[in-house]
């Protein structure tokens, strides 16, 4: 689509801008990338009144044009790159109308970058609830600019803010706020001199940004340092001496135009929810019981989706057997292939409800406060309280928990959070240990209430929590951290979660999950299924030679006889090849060669680990069929002993291999993507692996 | 007397910081010289704390508080 104007979003964080992204672009929206940096650019389109379409971009929600996070600094340099392709023709700045005074800060810098500048006075309905009196059109003649009230979540409002859109002036008429070459006097007027740079505001902000801005010449970027030691400029002064003036600027804006009772009724009302919610005692409890109802619902809710989404896909793979010719390319796309993508596919229900609490957490406003309540516990050991909504994420899947980290401002605070969270127990393992565990341990009650395979499972979760922290301080005393660390933190006011919103994360997260590991899972399946289908030379032949003998057809019924065939040219295949060549490796975990095959698949995601089972194992029909797959798994045999494989200590070792073990390609190349340095992920997929290993080998000679 | 002294329910007016760094982040956050602010709550282990300010509830924490000299 073609845009004829670009407005570009900006605001706090919690003043409803992804409401009214949202309520503008409907789901006609998609998210790509800033150039050069590995922020979210999300983009839509909102058609207007008079017929024109507009580009809407949402920018990261901040409090200021001074960035304190990754997210946070791509709002300058939008704002400020003019030679940019995606520079806003219009900015509409949305503040909260119960909350005026912080809003206007950013208000009043990005009006100084004298930008065209509409204001969206969102949150208008709960702002007369509380109280607060606006004089609107007193607000907006002081100011110069269009001044739009609306609710974004009650959709009041939106079609007069599109016609203040569609009717925008092409030129800043806003009025200024603060004398800005006073904060620098004589620095400015030479930066604006020596770079072309025609605003003042912008070449003030050059002097704080220079260094980190993309679009300066490092030549630019030298000059400017130049000047700065010229005029001794202190860069924190400066921008202190810039917030107060700013801020008289908006007390004096705000005397005659807002009048707001003694205490806001929502800020009460918020306040009793606290009182409840992070109680120094009650507090911690109740965010356990609602991790607990959040796990519990996780699995009872997804039971049942699950078995039809991978009785679907049963269905379909023997309908295109039965209609299609056997032959190795219909192997490959019915077997390999879709055997693959239905084990990430079944995945999704559990994906699509762990993301919906998740945002139910985050919308209300509860998450903030379980990042207040943890913070301390999490600085022991090196985390922050903001480390907490990845470690949680991550119980889900590492990969978008990893790219949440960006919100944690310290370096040395980021870099431990996203180091952990890949040890924390991720949906992709729960089929694993589902399986695992119930080849081994008894299905009986413990202690009247509790099912002794439903606590192994518990168990296994708590201890990946349990490992996360030790590492985490491990951490804590290797890295060198760059910067000091704070924590301060807006607690925003309890409100309803949005539906719409919930139910678009839910379909967001799980789309990207599905193309994310949907595509590792299929390069795996065709990869696998040609290592397992083919062998060297002409072992497969020799097979085939071998069981065409009449004794064999004596003995065997001819579906055990087409099984000892598959599960013999398995052994010969490359991937059983590669098992062999690997078992001395593995085999003090307590590992044949086949569970090698599925540890090798499984490096590239941890889902591979069911379907390589059920290949290996030689089921017929369904490859995801768990239940045919543990009773494979459960008969087999170890041929020198023929004691069974999977006893207590290989099943319990398997587990802490895969607790511990890096398997996941998306994983690794999303590390990659937000530290922009492959040594990170190389240290993670080491230090990892040689927990794996450890883990697995004291487990198994503990149980044997 | 600092802003980490004060016990939850009490009050006080900001005067000035003791770090400057801090300072800038909390003069962004509208919590400047001037401004009353007042303790709401403290976090079940005792740090961090949560302060009402310019009409909106901040958390930080007790060591970012000890920064702030209260009149």
């Amino acid at each position: 689509m073609k845009a004829d104007i670009r407005v570009a979003l900006v605001g706090n964080p919690n003043t409803g801008k992804s409401t009214l992204f949202n309520t503008l672009t409907g789901l006609n929206q998609k998210i790509g990338n800033f150039p050069g940096v590995t922020v979210d650019k999300k983009t839509g389109f909102c058609t207007l009144a008079d017929g024109r379409v507009a580009e809407i971009i949402d920018l990261p929600g901040t409090y200021s044009l001074y960035p304190k996070s990754k997210d946070e600094s791509i709002v300058f340099s939008v704002l400020a790159d003019k030679a940019n392709t995606h520079t806003p023709d219009l900015v509409v700045v949305i503040l909260d109308a119960t909350n005026l005074k912080r809003n206007l800060l950013l208000y009043s810098q990005v009006a100084d970058l004298k930008i065209p500048v509409i204001i969206a006075l969102n949150m208008i309905d709960l702002s007369k609830k509380a109280g607060i009196s606006i004089d609107i059109d007193l607000f907006a003649k002081k100011l110069g600019v269009p001044v739009v009230p609306i609710s974004a979540r009650k959709v009041e409002g939106i079609d007069k803010l599109k016609s203040a859109i569609s009717f925008a002036n092409k030129v800043a008429l806003q009025e200024a706020s603060i004398d800005v070459e006073a904060i620098a006097p004589g620095l400015i007027a030479k930066i604006r001199e020596d770079l072309k740079v025609d605003n003042p505001y912008l070449a003030l902000q050059l002097a704080h940004q220079h260094e980190t801005v993309k679009f300066l010449t490092p030549a630019e970027s030298d000059h400017i340092e130049q000047l700065e030691k010229e005029y001794s400029f202190h860069s924190q002064k400066a921008q202190g001496a810039e917030t107060i003036a700013r801020y008289n600027f908006i007390n004096d804006l705000l005397y005659d135009t807002v009048k707001v009772p003694e205490t806001a009724k929502d800020e009460t009302h918020s306040n009793k929810i606290d009182k409840v919610l992070t109680h120094r005692v009650f507090g911690l409890f109740i965010f356990l019981g609602i991790l607990l109802f959040m796990f519990q619902s996780i699995f009872a809710w997804s039971a049942w989706p699950m078995e039809k989404i991978g009785d679907g896909f049963a269905w379909l793979q023997n309908y295109l057997h039965s209609i299609l010719p056997d032959g190795p390319l219909v192997g490959l796309v019915v077997d390999g292939v879709l055997g693959g993508l239905s084990g990430v596919m079944v995945f999704i229900p559990q994906i699509a409800i762990l993301f919906a609490f998740i945002s139910i957490l985050e919308d209300t406003g509860y998450m903030a406060r379980v990042t207040f309540m943890m913070d301390k516990l999490m600085r022991k050991v090196g985390l922050n309280g903001k480390s907490v909504v990845p470690l949680i994420g991550g119980f889900a899947c590492a990969v978008p928990s990893i790219m949440s980290t960006r919100t944690i401002e310290n370096w040395k605070d980021r870099m431990i959070t996203i180091m952990v969270t890949p040890l924390v127990t991720c949906s992709a393992r729960l089929p694993i240990y589902v399986l695992l565990i119930g080849l081994v341990v008894p299905n009986r009650n413990v202690w009247w209430v509790f099912n002794l395979r439903g606590l192994a499972l518990t168990g296994m979760y708590i201890f990946s929590l349990i490992s996360a922290i030790i590492v985490a301080f491990a951490f804590k005393l290797i890295l060198k951290g760059r910067e000091r660390g704070y924590f301060i933190m807006e607690l925003p006011v309890y409100r309803m979660p949005r539906w719409n919103n919930v139910a678009f994360s839910m379909y967001d997260r799980s789309k990207a999950f599905v193309l994310q590991a949907g595509k590792v899972i299929i390069a795996v399946s065709v990869i696998l299924w040609v290592l397992a289908s083919y062998g060297p030379g002409d072992r497969f032949d020799r097979i085939e030679q071998k069981y065409k003998q009449p004794q064999y057809a004596k003995q065997l019924s001819p579906e055990d006889l087409t099984r000892s065939i598959n599960s013999e040219k398995l052994e010969n295949s490359y991937a059983g090849t590669l098992g062999h060549f690997i078992e001395p490796v593995i085999k003090p975990l307590g590992f044949d060669w086949k569970i090698g095959i599925a540890l090798i698949t499984s490096f590239a995601a941890r889902e591979v680990f069911v379907g390589t089972m059920a290949t290996i194992y030689s089921v017929d029909g369904n490859a995801d069929k768990i239940e045919s797959v543990q009773q494979k798994m459960g008969s087999a045999k170890n041929p020198e002993t023929g004691q069974p494989v999977f006893t207590l200590a290989v099943a319990f070792s398997l587990m802490m291999f895969y607790a511990f073990a890096m398997q996941c390609a998306s994983t690794m190349a999303v590390v990659y993507r937000e530290t922009k340095n492959w040594r990170w992920p190389a240290i993670q997929f080491a230090y990892m692996t040689v927990l794996a290993y450890t883990a697995s080998f004291v487990a198994y000679h503990l149980l044997r | 007397m600092t802003l980490s002294e004060l016990a939850p329910g009490e009050f006080g007016i900001v005067k000035e910081f003791t770090d400057l760094e801090m300072s800038v982040k909390l003069m962004e956050m509208g919590c400047l010289p001037g401004e009353p602010v007042t303790v709401s709550r403290v976090a079940p282990l005792g740090d961090p704390i949560a302060i009402n300010v310019s009409g909106y509830q901040l958390s930080l924490r007790k060591f970012e508080a000890s920064t702030i000299i209260l009149q």
